[in-house]
């Protein structure tokens, strides 16, 4: 069978695939006895309709770059990094310690020392699976989810034995100093116009942008890339052209840690204010949407991030304005990845088929 | 430590195995048809929810009825509990179904189709309790006979009274819910289905080596799905011992990682279904100990901090996955869908 | 069409007509014994496959008298595989059909094709590696639903084939335990099992070691005494002397003749197979050879499966010099051309001893891989330009810097300057008339020739001292072939060392300044391609050697 266009398979599948997801959550919403046109609009008013909501959803949006960028780099070079949502919490702990034990004069050293040691924890802590990756084949996509969950516990481990205040409570770290926090949306001059009231988004947001566009220069104008998706594209190029198997696998999968565990710097550091358990908050795996939906480009990303940024922050207003539980943003992630990610071969062969037909259409 | 703690955490050992159990083996038989299936922690999701949703409404309606028909007679026949069962089973196969459309029929991404149903169970399944219930996600909480309740083995009293073993007879193995049983008989007959027919023959083959099934005249197409029903019903199984006997109830990702810990379990036993007893008990003692870290305490004459006793398992099948503790050879044709070769 | 008869006469493209199969070859010319006594075991009539735009098969007739084995020979690509597959029933012909025992007989799945009687050997065993020898065996053909009576089954007649036929394997070892030899021993018992009267071999031997092919022989002729009917597909023209009585040729895809294997010389075998193309004179000068460049002793290697591809090879590489390395394809030129391209895999193990201009160049570990060898002066065209010479789904631009991405030419500060490189590969396109002239298209777009031209264009202008050249004109359309060698000669002309690998005689023969033929692993053979004969070649390239020499 022909191949499709390339302009069918960049933009009309994943178009499918939501579309297909999107009439399936419509489907869910129908059979709890609601509306879906009513959830559609509430979910618009919610998140782009007002300051706060594109408050929330631009922040949602800086976190899903993040790990959406992670997944894209080990992408690229074939392997699948699950593992984002431990980096990220590994991310948020390399924060916090930087927030709480460097007295930083300024707000603009301290988010250069934290994204330092964001993506320095984000990369340790996949630095383990991408070895025995590279080097004893073990498969990366389990021992990340074993590293998920050993963050977990490692994190539940630091919050309540070691770096909860003495007398507190809560399974959280210190509030950061106030040196340590960087300007909100509506506390920068200018954009404090358009968001008079607190908002989540922060200037994360444009470490995020400049993530998206370096990445983009890393995949397709530096050497680095170049290997990385030869590698990922051939392996048998990469050992004609030389491009060494184990090193092109750890760099890129470092990368990927990096990435994920920069995500931190926009909750942990630009929101919260201080480490909490259960940081990263799924945006790990949201990661995984992104970057399939975004069709691991840096500008596909970014879209996508976008994207369900809005889901996310629609979501929670369908949650907290309906009957529908905001557990139906998870709902719509879930179905965005079965389609686009699992099943787009169903897709491209039925739109093999209507491509296969057209001409003759266009004859008849 | 005295023998009566020992007797406590072994009892919850053998509670808290048994769905890591079921899970791990409906993870084997997947496996061990070529199948990956990170999935297993979504189906014991949605066949929990399933469960505790339709016992508690069959207790709740004192008649069925279907278009007019009185159906009363039917709902008669089983108890709530065997009702909901039978519901979260159904559910936990349409799962199964779903992979088994996106991995075997459209060649999609095993791991991606696992882990997309994982999301949406985690999120249907609250969605729906929800709206059915109103209860926060939740369902009502079960009793009577729409739960599991504890069986007490013969001769408990009598045997209870010979030291030492007694107490051991009474209050680890007898007191389960029939679940518990089943699914410790579930291993011999899985081993014997597995090693001892034909079918088990073909469908460890085709985990192994695809072509040589095809070359044999058999479809690898209709042994992968039937493996993945399999599937369906143990995971339907795990789901429903959480929350109709395990626990009184459904509540929000009740779970908890119990999917992912099988699917460790599975790797640690290196696919095996006795290994996978072995396995499972071992992580959950682990759980159980996690539950009690007085117990630890007391044993290694300092605190270990519970998150770590959490982490064991995951930390043991890193372990494992690296080689340092035995290889784990996964089935050799596993996660690849099967395209036949020119 | 008559039993016996052989399909499209030979002689079609370049005239080749040896004598041999001039007499062979006309309406029942092969006539062997056997058929005059009841139908062939197998006929067929026209068979014709295509996948896609390639066909595979093309009007395919010929006919297997029972008890006999019965060779097809072809080089790789022939069609030979895909022609035994459809007999196994795992393709379907898109055309033509097929007669067992003389009735017509539809093989729409393997199963059919095992009723039928038919059993396969297919090149890659389909065993389940951790699986018994006897759960193997009774794999799709167990007697119940419960494996105990089958298993006590197998055993049985398990022991009995063994006695028969000299087929002994332990029927409790797992396969994975086994040697290669034994492991086909498994599959030939599978087909017994199941009560197979036909039985097909695709390259048994590619894997085995001559004294295990020896006893796969002995096999075979013990399973045609007992009336079994034998298709024995190979490369390997000493195979098809030895083994079997009649022979059928195969050449991209058609059916060039079929004789008595008695009535049949290897020489006129080989130059059937591999074919004669319309080849323009090159029109070279002689070469003027300088000093040495590359050396190679000793050069040994055993793949992952401990089994030596390449043994003891010895070469010196002169500059403006054409060393052509002939050969039937599998003898160990894809692994000499490995260990010099720096391209071998993690499992392998050289040895030996490798030198550029005196210096060593490392065999294995740092230093050894494909980036080192081009910094050391060593271009690379590889034999296989779709999985190693280009990535396919990369634009022809981004395939201009593969293996090149360190090229200060194409950086500019610390990125890439990819504007460098599409201009580069601009200009190339235009020097060597790559169409079309698209940099941005992805390299499957191409077609064969104007892919090889990718890669050519890349290594050529390099400039590198010694340049490895691998099956130059596989799958290049007549056109590009001839431009293809006069740059090869020309780059020779500079004075540059240049090593070929071909499996196209012809190809070797015009080209090559001096000849090295290989056979199982070794070089058999050096000749002066002035003072040889294609015959004399063609001898050495199935392993008959000059005493003196194949000590």
């Amino acid at each position: 069978m022909r191949p499709l266009p390339k302009w069918a398979d960049l933009v009309l599948v994943p178009l499918i695939s939501l579309t297909l997801a999107a009439l399936v959550a419509a489907l869910v919403i129908l059979s709890i006895g609601e509306s879906p046109w009513f959830a559609l609009t509430t979910m618009v008013k919610g998140s782009l309709m007002t300051a706060s909501g594109w408050g929330h959803t631009l922040f949602y949006t800086t976190s899903f770059i993040f790990t959406g960028l992670a997944v894209t780099v080990a992408f690229h070079a074939g392997l699948f990094n699950i593992g984002g949502e431990g980096q990220a919490q590994l991310g948020g702990l390399g924060v916090a310690l930087a927030c709480l034990y460097i007295p930083w004069p300024h707000w603009t050293l301290a988010l250069l020392g934290a994204t330092i040691a964001a993506a320095a924890f984000g990369a340790a802590w996949i630095a383990i699976p991408a070895w025995l990756q590279a080097k004893r084949g073990s498969h990366i996509v389990i021992t990340t989810i074993m590293f998920n969950y050993i963050a977990a516990s490692l994190l539940m481990f630091m919050l309540v034995d070691v770096l909860r205040p003495i007398g507190s409570q809560d399974p959280s770290s210190a509030r950061f100093p106030p040196e340590a926090a960087l300007p909100r949306f509506n506390q920068i001059p200018g954009l404090d116009l358009l968001f008079p009231r607190t908002v989540p988004v922060n200037v994360t947001l444009f470490l995020a942008l400049a993530a998206a566009a370096l990445i983009w220069l890393l995949l397709w104008h530096s050497r680095t890339g170049f290997r990385i998706r030869a590698f990922g594209k051939s392996e048998g190029a990469a050992r004609y052209a030389g491009i060494g198997a184990v090193k092109t696998t750890m760099v890129a999968l470092l990368i990927s840690g990096a990435l994920a565990g920069l995500m931190s710097v926009n909750n942990v550091m630009g929101d919260a204010g201080r480490l909490l358990g259960n940081s990263a908050a799924g945006a790990g795996f949201i990661g995984i949407a992104v970057a399939l939906m975004g069709r691991n480009h840096p500008l596909g990303v970014v879209l996508a991030a976008f994207l369900f940024g809005f889901i996310f922050q629609g979501g929670s207003e369908l949650g907290f304005m309906t009957s529908i539980p905001i557990e139906m943003r998870v709902v719509i992630q879930g179905l965005v990845i079965l389609f686009t990610g699992a099943l787009d071969m169903m897709v491209r062969m039925g739109l093999e088929r209507v491509f296969v037909r057209l001409p003759q259409a266009k004859a008849a | 430590m005295d023998y009566a703690s020992v007797l406590q955490l072994l009892d919850s050992t053998v509670r808290l195995a048994t769905p890591l159990l079921l899970a791990c083996l409906a993870g084997l038989w997947s496996e061990r048809a070529g199948i990956f299936d990170i999935g297993l922690e979504g189906k014991m999701l949605i066949a929990a929810m399933t469960s505790a949703a339709i016992a508690a409404l069959t207790a709740a309606t004192p008649t069925w009825a279907l278009f007019g028909l009185d159906l009363t007679w039917a709902k008669a026949l089983f108890p709530p509990v065997i009702w909901g069962l039978i519901a979260g089973i159904l559910a936990s196969i349409v799962f199964a179904m779903i992979h088994g459309i996106a991995s075997i029929t459209f060649r999609g991404n095993q791991l991606i189709s696992g882990f997309a149903l994982n999301f949406i169970a985690a999120g249907l399944t609250v969605l729906i309790a929800q709206s059915i219930f109103g209860q926060g996600g939740r369902t009502p909480q079960l009793a009577g006979d729409a739960r599991f309740s504890p069986v007490t083995l013969p001769f408990t009293e009598t045997i209870r009274r010979i030291p030492g073993f007694g107490p051991f007879y009474a209050e680890v193995i007898s007191g389960h819910a029939i679940l518990v049983y089943l699914a410790f008989a579930i291993v011999p007959l899985t081993w014997g289905l597995m090693y001892r027919t034909r079918y088990g023959l073909r469908l460890r083959a085709v985990g192994e080596n695809p072509a040589a099934v095809d070359t044999a005249g058999i479809s690898v197409v209709r042994l992968r799905y039937s493996a993945l029903i399999i599937t369906g019903i143990l995971c339907g199984l795990a789901g429903a011992y959480m929350s109709t006997a395990l626990q009184a109830g459904f509540g929000r990702d009740m779970t908890a990682g119990r999917g992912y810990i099988a699917l460790a379990a599975l790797i640690f036993a290196k696919w095996r279904p006795v290994a996978a007893l072995w396995a499972c008990l071992l992580f959950g003692f682990f759980q159980a100990l996690a539950l009690r870290p007085d117990i630890v305490t007391a044993i290694v004459q300092f605190r270990v901090p519970g998150p770590i006793l959490d982490a064991l398992p995951y930390i043991l099948t890193v372990l494992v996955l690296a080689g340092f503790i035995g290889k784990a050879i996964p089935p050799r044709a596993g996660g690849e869908p099967y395209v036949k070769e020119r | 069409m008559t039993t016996g008869n052989t399909g499209p006469a030979p002689g079609g493209p370049g005239g080749l007509n040896p004598p041999a199969f001039g007499q062979a070859s006309g309406p029942g010319g092969l006539t062997p014994p056997a058929s005059a006594h009841g139908q062939p075991a197998i006929e067929l009539r026209g068979i014709s496959k295509s996948f896609g735009a390639v066909r595979a098969n093309e009007d395919i007739s010929f006919s297997v008298p029972k008890g006999t084995i019965h060779g097809i020979i072809g080089e790789n690509g022939a069609g030979k595989s895909t022609l035994m597959s459809i007999l196994y029933g795992f393709y379907r012909a898109d055309q033509g059909e097929i007669l067992i025992h003389g009735l017509p007989t539809a093989l729409p799945d393997s199963q059919a094709a095992i009723r039928a009687g038919i059993g396969m050997v297919f090149q890659h065993f389909k065993l389940v590696q951790n699986f018994t020898v006897l759960e193997n065996i009774i794999l799709g053909a167990e007697d119940g639903p419960l494996l105990g009576r089958s298993l006590r089954r197998a055993r049985d007649s398990l022991t009995a084939l063994a006695r028969e036929y000299e087929l002994d394997v332990d029927p409790d070892a797992l396969v994975e335990d086994l040697s290669v030899g034994h492991q086909q021993r498994v599959e030939i018992l599978k087909a017994l099992y199941r009560n197979a009267d036909i039985l097909i071999l695709d390259e048994p031997t590619g894997v085995l070691t001559p004294a295990e092919a020896d006893h796969l022989f002995r096999i075979l002729r013990g399973l045609r005494d007992q009336g079994k009917t034998i298709l024995l597909i190979t490369h390997k023209l000493r195979e098809i002397m030895e083994t079997t009585d009649n022979v059928s040729v195969m050449r991209r895809g058609r059916l060039v003749g079929s004789v008595r294997t008695s009535e049949t010389s290897p020489a006129a075998l080989a130059e059937l197979m591999v074919g004669r193309k319309v080849l323009l004179e090159t029109g070279k000068a002689p070469a003027r050879p300088g000093p040495v460049l590359l050396s190679a002793e000793l050069l040994t290697l055993r793949d992952e499966h401990k089994v030596e591809r390449l043994k003891s090879v010895s070469l010196d590489l002169r500059a403006g010099e054409i060393l052509g390395i002939a050969g039937v394809a599998g003898n160990g030129q894809s692994e000499l051309l490995s260990i010099l391209g720096g391209m071998t895999r993690p499992g392998e193990k050289v040895t030996g001893r490798l030198t550029l201009g005196g210096h060593d160049l490392p065999l294995t570990g740092r230093g050894s891989d494909g980036k080192s060898r081009r910094e050391a002066g060593i271009g690379h065209v590889p034999e296989d330009r779709h999985h190693a010479g280009l990535i396919l789904d990369f634009t022809a631009w981004e395939n201009t810097a593969l293996g090149y991405d360190d090229d200060p030419a194409y950086q500019r500060g610390l990125l890439t300057d990819n504007q460098a490189i599409r201009d580069d590969t601009r200009r190339k396109m235009q020097v060597w008339d790559i169409r079309p002239p698209i940099h941005t298209l992805a390299a499957k777009s191409f077609s064969g020739g104007n892919q090889q031209k990718l890669v050519i264009a890349r290594e050529f202008e390099q400039d590198p001292a010694i340049l490895l050249i691998g099956q130059p004109t596989r799958g290049v359309d007549i056109g590009a072939i001839e431009f293809i060698h006069k740059q090869i000669i020309a780059l020779r002309d500079q004075g540059k060392a240049i090593l070929l690998i071909s499996v196209e005689l012809d190809e070797i023969m015009s080209l090559s300044d001096r000849i090295a033929v290989m056979f199982d692993g070794r070089i058999i053979g050096i000749r002066d391609p002035a003072t040889t004969s294609e015959s004399e070649i063609g001898c050495l390239m199935a392993g008959i050697a000059p005493t003196a020499e194949a000590s």
